[in-house]
C-alpha cells in the first residue's frame, strides 16, 4: 500500500485535474451545515467539517430514483414497455466522506448484493463511484463508531484515505480505484512509508481516544429474539418517539425504499424513493390491515432491525457505523446508544412486569 | 423558570400519591445538551426524573391524543393552548386531565445556539437573562433573548391559559411586540418572487414529516400524503408535491395553530415552516377577530357556521 503526500495547495489543483474525468462531490457548507453535493468547476470541498448533516448515502442511493419510463400513448410504438433509464456511465468520486459513512456503504452492500438478488441501480452506482476518505480527527461527543465496527481512521469500504498533517494531507492508497485516482490527480509525491505511517497510527490513536462515547453489543447476538421482542423496556423508550423519518432519512445505513408509478399526460416514470420503518404505510397491507400498526412496534422493528436481525443474519455486527445522526437530530431525543445498551444488557429473567 | 421544578415535582408526586390521575407526562434529563426527552412517570417515587428548564420546547400536547387514562400533564402557555384544541375537538375531555400549568419565558433553539457556538456545545449552563455554553476549547455567554426560539420571543401567551394548578407565579405577557413582521414582507412581494421564496425555503425537505408529527394539531388517523387508496400526492422528491404537502398542511392548521413552534424546532434541516401558519394566524386574526386555544368554550371559525356572518355564499 502506497503512503503520498499532498501539500493541500496541491488538493485543489488535483480536484481541477480530476473534474475532467470524473463527476466530483464533496462537502461544501450552505447556512450553518455541511451536506454533499456536486462541486461546479470553479468549487472546492470546504474539508473543515466534523460530519455532514445528511449522511452522503444519496450519492449512491438517491432519495428518488427513476428505475424505467413508460408511454401510455397508444398510437406510440413503445405503449406500455417498461424502458430502463438512460444512467450517465461518467464515474463519480466522493472527496471528503467520512470513515464510518464509507463503511455504511459495506454493510448496506450485504443487502443490496445478496447472493440471490443483486440490486443493479445500487451497485452500478457504487462500482462507478471512487470514495476519497477524510480521517477523523475530531469526532463528536455523539460519535461512538470504535464500538461500532467502524472508527475515525477505518480504512473499510475506502479506496483513498487522506490524514490531515498540518500543511499536508498523506493520502493511503488503498485499491486500485484510488490508485487511478490518485494519477489522474497528479498525485504523485511519494511520502517517507515509515515516518507517515507512524504519523498516521500516532493521529489514528488520539483520534480513537477522543471518542467519548460507546455502546455494548457482545450480548446482541445470543439474545433471544422472541424474548427481546417481548421486553417491557420498548414501551417507555417509544413513548416520546413521534414517529417522523429523520432518524431512517439521516442513516447512512438505512436502505428501505418504496416503488412508485409516476403518471404525466401519457408518459411515465417508475421511480424508486426512500422509505421508513418509521411510517404506519409501511408495513399497510391491500387488506387495510397493519401488521405494525403502533408507534411501540415501528420503534422496535427499527433498532431490532439495526441491532438484532442484521446481527443474527450477517453474523457481522450491527447495521450501524455509530456516526451518531440520528442522535443529534431526532426531535424529542431517542437515544440509540441507550437503547443499544438496553437491548445488550436485556435478562428476561431479572425484569419485572412493567406497572399496567 | 429553572426553579420551578421542585415544585412540579411536588405536584406530581401528590397527585400521584392521591390517585388523582395515573401517570404524569413530562420531560426527563435529555442525553445530549440542549434536549429533555417527553416521558410518563406513574410511581411517586419516580418524580426526581422530572426536569424542567429552557429545552422543553417540545408540545407535550402531541401526547394526550386519544388516550384513556387520568392524565397530570406538564403545559407551558403553547401546550395549554393546544390542550384547549384538543378538548374542543374531542381528542381527550377536560375531567381526564390535571394540567399542571408552567409560566413560560421562553425557550432555547437549539440550532441557533449551535450555529453561534466556536465548537461541539458540551454543556449549557442558563440562568434567569443569560445562557452559558461550554465546550472543549470555548466558553461563551449569551443574553437568553438573542438564543430563543422565534415563536417564543414574540410569543403573547406565555402563561397557560388553562390549568388547575400553576408550578410558579404568573410571569409578564409580552404585549408591545409585532408577531407579523414576516409574514407582512412575504405578502409584500410579487407572484414570482414569493414562489422564489417558497422553493428555496422547502429546497431542503426531506419529507421525513418531523414537522407534521411534532405538531399537535396532526392527529389524523391517515395524513392526506399516506393516503394510498387512492393515493393523492407523490411520494419522490418533485417540488410540487414538497410544497403540497406543507401548503396543506399548513391551511388544516388554520385557526388552530398556537405557533408553539414545534414544527421548526423538530425540522432537522432547519427548515421555517412557520411563516405558513404564521400567515394563517394572521388571517384569523384579521378576519375572525380569533386566536386558537384561549378558550374551550368557543371552536375555531372556520369550525363552525354561523347566520350572521357577513358573507352572503355561506347562507
Amino acid at each position: 500500500m502506497e503512503i503520498i503526500k499532498i501539500k493541500k495547495d496541491h488538493l485543489a489543483t488535483g480536484l481541477d485535474a480530476l473534474k475532467k474525468s470524473y463527476q466530483l462531490f464533496g462537502p461544501v457548507k450552505k447556512d450553518s451545515c455541511h451536506e454533499f453535493k456536486r462541486l461546479e468547476q470553479d468549487e472546492q470541498p470546504d474539508l473543515n467539517f466534523t460530519n455532514t448533516r445528511l449522511s452522503p448515502k444519496a450519492l449512491i442511493y438517491p432519495q428518488s430514483e427513476t428505475m424505467f419510463t413508460y408511454s401510455l400513448d397508444e398510437n406510440a410504438e413503445d405503449a406500455h414497455i417498461l424502458k430502463e433509464a438512460v444512467k450517465t456511465d461518467v464515474p463519480k468520486a466522493v472527496i471528503g466522506i467520512r470513515p464510518c459513512d464509507a463503511d455504511a456503504f459495506l454493510l448496506v452492500k450485504r443487502n443490496f448484493d445478496a447472493p440471490d438478488y443483486k440490486d443493479p441501480y445500487w451497485l452500478n452506482a457504487y462500482a462507478k463511484t471512487t470514495l476519497v476518505g477524510l480521517a477523523c480527527e475530531n469526532p463528536h461527543k455523539t460519535c461512538f463508531c470504535t464500538t461500532s465496527g467502524s472508527g475515525p481512521f477505518s480504512e473499510q469500504g475506502l479506496d483513498i484515505l487522506l490524514v490531515d498533517i498540518g500543511d499536508d494531507y498523506l493520502a493511503k492508497v488503498l485499491t486500485d480505484k484510488g490508485a487511478a485516482l490518485a494519477k489522474a490527480a497528479g498525485w504523485d509525491t511519494p511520502a517517507d512509508s515509515d515516518s507517515a505511517t507512524e504519523d498516521i497510527e500516532c493521529l489514528k490513536a488520539a483520534a480513537e481516544e477522543s471518542i467519548s462515547s460507546s455502546v455494548d453489543t457482545d450480548h446482541l447476538k445470543e439474545l433471544d429474539t422472541t424474548a427481546l421482542h417481548q421486553a417491557p423496556f420498548w414501551e417507555d423508550a417509544a413513548f416520546a418517539c413521534i414517529n417522523c423519518g429523520t432518524c431512517t432519512y439521516l442513516c447512512p445505513t438505512c436502505w428501505c425504499f418504496d416503488i412508485q408509478d409516476e403518471t404525466c399526460g401519457a408518459k411515465g416514470t417508475r421511480m424508486r424513493n426512500w422509505d421508513s420503518c418509521m411510517f404506519p404505510l409501511f408495513t399497510m397491507h391491500g387488506t387495510g390491515h397493519n401488521p405494525r400498526g403502533t408507534k411501540k412496534q415501528r420503534v422496535r422493528q427499527r433498532f431490532m432491525h439495526k441491532l438484532k436481525y442484521y446481527v443474527d443474519k450477517y453474523e457481522n455486527g450491527t447495521l450501524c457505523t455509530g456516526c451518531g445522526r440520528c442522535i443529534r437530530a431526532c426531535p424529542v431525543n431517542i437515544d440509540i446508544r441507550k437503547i443499544c445498551n438496553q437491548m445488550n444488557h436485556y435478562n428476561p429473567d431479572t425484569v419485572e412486569e412493567p406497572a399496567s | 423558570m429553572l426553579g420551578y421544578i421542585d415544585k412540579i415535582r411536588e405536584i406530581a408526586k401528590g397527585i400521584l400519591e392521591d390517585k388523582k390521575i395515573d401517570m404524569v407526562i413530562g420531560f426527563r434529563q435529555g442525553s445530549v445538551p440542549m434536549m429533555n426527552e417527553p416521558c410518563i412517570i406513574r410511581h411517586p417515587d419516580d418524580v426526581e426524573n422530572l426536569v424542567w428548564d429552557s429545552h422543553c420546547g417540545i408540545n407535550l400536547a402531541n401526547y394526550l391524543a386519544g388516550r384513556t387514562e387520568k392524565i397530570g400533564v406538564i403545559a407551558k402557555g403553547c401546550d395549554s393552548r393546544n390542550i384547549v384544541n384538543h378538548i374542543i375537538e374531542n381528542k381527550i375531555s377536560r375531567e381526564q386531565l390535571y394540567i399542571i400549568g408552567v409560566p413560560c419565558k421562553g425557550m432555547i433553539d437549539r440550532h441557533k445556539l449551535a450555529d453561534m457556538a466556536a465548537g461541539e456545545i458540551v454543556a449549557v449552563d442558563e440562568s434567569t437573562d443569560s445562557v452559558m455554553i461550554k465546550g472543549a476549547d470555548f466558553e461563551s455567554t449569551s443574553p437568553k433573548d438573542d438564543v430563543m426560539q422565534k415563536n417564543c420571543l414574540n410569543c403573547t401567551h406565555r402563561n397557560p391559559v388553562i390549568y388547575d394548578i400553576l408550578a410558579a407565579d404568573l410571569v409578564e405577557e409580552q404585549t408591545d411586540t409585532d408577531r407579523y413582521v414576516d409574514v407582512r414582507q412575504i405578502e409584500e412581494l410579487s407572484v414570482e418572487a414569493k414562489q422564489r421564496h417558497f422553493t428555496d425555503l422547502f429546497s431542503a425537505c426531506i419529507r421525513c414529516y418531523a414537522c407534521r408529527n411534532a405538531c399537535p394539531l396532526c392527529y389524523c388517523p391517515t395524513c392526506f400524503v399516506d393516503e394510498s387508496r387512492p393515493q393523492w400526492v407523490g411520494k419522490g422528491q418533485d417540488t410540487i408535491d414538497i410544497h403540497t404537502f406543507h401548503f396543506l398542511r399548513a391551511f388544516h392548521c388554520a385557526g388552530r395553530c398556537t405557533d408553539c413552534g414545534a414544527c421548526e424546532r423538530a425540522c432537522p434541516v432547519g427548515i421555517n415552516m412557520r411563516t405558513l401558519t404564521k400567515k394563517l394566524e394572521k388571517d384569523c386574526a384579521e378576519l375572525y377577530n380569533w386566536e386558537a386555544g384561549l378558550t374551550i368554550d368557543t371552536r375555531p371559525p372556520l369550525d363552525m357556521f354561523d347566520v350572521s356572518d357577513s358573507n352572503a355564499f355561506i347562507k
